[in-house]
């Protein structure tokens, strides 16, 4: 009897740990930082440890809940910093209110990656096998390409558009500069704001997944066969998981780009998109929690090791293999196995 | 299996450590141990003067891109800032301990080195080496009123609205409408081709203001192409645009890298028009297995030059090849410059380094706005109150081999 009840309450647990993780990681940093023990090295990286976790834990349903590689997530997170930042200087005299803005702005940034997302979703989620890996490969290529000839500006007539070259503008200013990207952002994200999106994305992100659409998505990664012999339609599944995947991303790169004040489309290349799969992977492909811990981790620990100056990134590659060999250590997972009970059995479970 | 693997990679982490550590106390050693006998005050003061900097020193930091595809500008200005504060600190007086950080051409990492920077109690900035990094410093160092003098960052909105940001190069702007004024002026061409890389700000800061600038000088331009990143080998296309608009000079806003591949494909195709560059085609000489004769009669704007023969830069030179074995490049110059103008600006206002940064940067902004500058990329430098400084380029042609005046 008693073990029926903890069975049952696993997925649950899992929930409340991960809300806990990140409650109580805000409350202790908060205090913290009050109180002057927090150098600024680790505050400036606050807000982008955010997008990060935001950035990760929404990679982390397109490829351990949806099963499928998404090379190209970065790209997502370029459209909605663009999207967002375009939003939020164009409205900056309209909305005086700075969190107001910011969170419009992000709104906005979620809903234009979203589009894209859709875009892309649409003619290759019908396909089976690998094909998204490559399709959103060349979409971060080609989000970069576009965004480096891209040139927007605003003036009293409004928002003006042009490819390739600056729009000839009466008075008014430049917004995006193609490669020169944009300049001069407002310093609008907060590590507060940050908390508030990461709380939105678990929240999102783990109710889809115990709700009736996530089992679908799950029971088509596990046997698509069997999920579509049940009447589970394939498209409208898989394009639900990515879509919102897209529009979370896209949330996350307008709080990353709102951290700085300015931004290029060439942050956001192939390299970006690996380094969040890495962060997925690390954390365990299904593990929510541990997507967000890894992109912690990992944020924190180049700059960690900045006292090795010139072997900095080598010291940071063979940490990143040995927690890899760790990990997957049937002895040390053993190890943690009875640490926690009931836990691994659950993971093992999502994590399939 | 596993097991072995696993204990080698062990040690091999445990042995980077150590090689870390090891070359973390070995580098600063030499430099420690060149600057007290020359101070002759502290003979003994080697071994701890990384962990307690010498007494009254300012805190000089900078980042810039020190690993990564644009290491060589980082390290290069790294490099030519080291010189100059150990020359410094071997004359006695304003005494300067500089650090920089790796920010891998990046504005995420450099607000990072910012903050390390910060926290270890910088109260001068050198900013950032590259010019969007610096965009992003900037910001920072304006928000936490630390005076900051960029070597190399060469776009507008470094200093655009920062009273505090100055700059020891060019904006991107002033480069390229000086080119074309001079090309204007010497008559070197007529019908003028323009190749540029349409992903680079640099490239295209320039390129907009020549082409701005031509068309109120009348200049004609008869081709106008473009290449990126990772499309940057073959120019055939691009070379044969201009060829046969019958261009007679061609303009290359860009680094030396892709603008040596140009010249080595021009010639193939029996394409010999004058060449005009900018302060990026500065280190076409020096570039390994490039054939320099190729370069012959290429002209470029220039604010330093290696080959010159004032005391100054024959000093300077001498010293970056003994200690680094290569020839300085402008990004060297420019952060040797920085350290100068400090020292000069510091010793003016009578600062010392008990000073906290926003004390320093009140006296620094009175200082640079009014005071004039004599370096090796210019003589009688001023700066403007919004940070940009004024000094002549220098036409240069390449002749023999070196570079010799236009």
């Amino acid at each position: 009897m008693k073990k029926s009840t903890l069975r049952l309450s696993a997925p649950a647990k899992n929930k409340i740990f991960t809300y806990g993780l990140v409650i109580a990681a805000y409350i202790i940093l908060r205090i913290l930082i009050s109180g002057g023990a927090v150098n600024a090295s680790l505050q400036g990286m606050l807000v982008p440890i955010c997008a990060y976790v935001v950035m990760a834990l929404s990679l982390n349903l397109t490829v351990g809940i949806l099963g499928e590689l998404s090379l190209g997530h970065a790209g997502f997170m370029s459209v909605g910093a663009f999207s967002g930042v375009v939003f939020a200087i164009a409205m900056q005299d309209a909305i005086p209110s700075a969190p107001l803005r910011l969170a419009l702005s992000m709104a906005v940034g979620a809903a234009f990656a979203a589009l894209a997302g859709v875009l892309v979703g649409i003619p290759v989620l019908r396909l089976k096998g690998d094909y998204l890996a490559i399709v959103t490969l060349a979409f971060g290529e080609i989000i970069k390409s576009l965004i480096n000839n891209m040139y927007i500006g605003i003036d009293d007539a409004g928002m003006h558009f042009k490819l390739l070259e600056a729009p000839a503008l009466t008075g008014g200013k430049m917004i995006i500069k193609g490669p020169m990207g944009i300049s001069s952002i407002a310093k609008l994200s907060s590590f507060t704001a940050g908390f508030i999106l990461v709380l939105i994305a678990l929240f999102v992100i783990l109710n889809l997944i115990q709700s009736r659409s996530g089992r679908a998505i799950m029971a088509l990664r596990d046997n698509r066969i069997a999920a579509e012999s049940v009447g589970i339609g394939v498209t409208k599944y898989k394009l639900m998981a990515f879509v919102t995947s897209a529009a979370l991303a896209g949330s996350a790169g307008t709080l990353y780009a709102m951290n700085y004040t300015t931004i290029v489309a060439n942050k956001f290349d192939f390299n970006t998109s690996i380094l969040i799969l890495v962060f997925v992977v690390l954390g365990g492909l299904g593990n929510m929690w541990g997507s967000i811990i890894a992109a912690t981790a990992l944020t924190i620990l180049p700059e960690a090791l900045r006292q090795f100056s010139d072997y900095r990134m080598l010291v940071y590659a063979i940490v990143l293999i040995l927690v890899m060999l760790a990990t997957n250590n049937p002895t040390i997972k053993g190890f943690f196995g009875k640490l926690f009970h009931k836990r691994p059995a659950g993971e093992e479970g999502a994590a399939q | 299996m596993k097991k072995v693997l696993c204990l080698l990679l062990a040690v091999l982490m445990a042995a980077g450590c150590f090689a870390g550590c090891a070359s973390k106390t070995d580098t600063p050693a030499p430099a420690d141990s060149a600057t007290p006998p020359a101070n002759n005050a502290t003979p003994d003061a080697a071994p701890d003067a990384d962990a307690a900097p010498a007494g009254g020193a300012f805190k000089l930091g900078g980042t810039g891109p020190l690993t990564g595809g644009a290491a060589i500008y980082g390290n290069a200005a790294k490099q030519g800032a080291e010189i100059a504060v150990e020359e410094i600190n071997a004359m006695g007086g304003i005494q300067f301990d500089l650090r920089y950080e790796d920010d891998v051409h990046d504005a995420e990492k450099a607000v990072n080195a910012y903050n390390t920077l910060k926290d270890w109690g910088m109260q001068i900035s050198l900013g950032s080496v590259t010019s969007k990094p610096c965009e992003a410093t900037s910001a920072e160092t304006f928000n936490d009123r630390i005076f900051s003098l960029t070597p190399s960052a060469s776009s507008t909105a470094v200093i655009e609205g920062k009273d505090n940001q100055f700059q020891m190069c060019f904006m991107d702007p002033n480069q390229g409408s000086a080119s074309a004024q001079y090309i204007a002026d010497q008559k070197l061409g007529s019908k003028i081709a323009i190749i540029y890389k349409n992903d680079d700000v640099y490239s295209v800061g320039i390129y907009e203001t020549f082409k701005t600038k031509s068309a109120e000088l009348g200049l004609e331009i008869v081709s106008e192409t473009t290449f990126a990143d990772g499309a940057d080998t073959d120019f055939s296309v691009q070379l044969t645009d201009a060829q046969k608009n019958g261009a007679d000079l061609l303009f290359l806003p860009m680094y030396y890298q892709p603008a040596s591949l140009i010249l080595a494909q021009a010639k193939a195709m029996d394409f010999t028009p004058k060449y005009f560059g900018v302060d990026g085609m500065d280190g076409i000489l020096t570039m390994e297995g490039f054939d320099a004769t190729l370069a012959e009669g290429v002209m470029l704007l220039t604010p330093f030059n290696a080959d010159a023969t004032d005391d100054k830069t024959v000093n300077f030179v001498t010293k970056y090849q003994e200690k680094y074995g290569e020839v300085p490049n402008q990004f060297a110059a420019d952060a040797y410059d920085c350290v100068y103008a400090y020292k000069q600006a510091l010793e003016a206002a009578n600062a010392d380094a008990g000073m906290d940064a926003a004390t320093l940067c009140d006296l620094m902004i009175s200082q640079f706005t009014s005071m004039t500058f004599d370096g090796i990329t210019g003589e009688a430098m001023t700066w403007g109150t919004d940070g940009a400084v004024t000094k002549s380029p220098k036409g240069m042609v390449i002749e023999n081999g070196g570079y010799a005046g236009m």
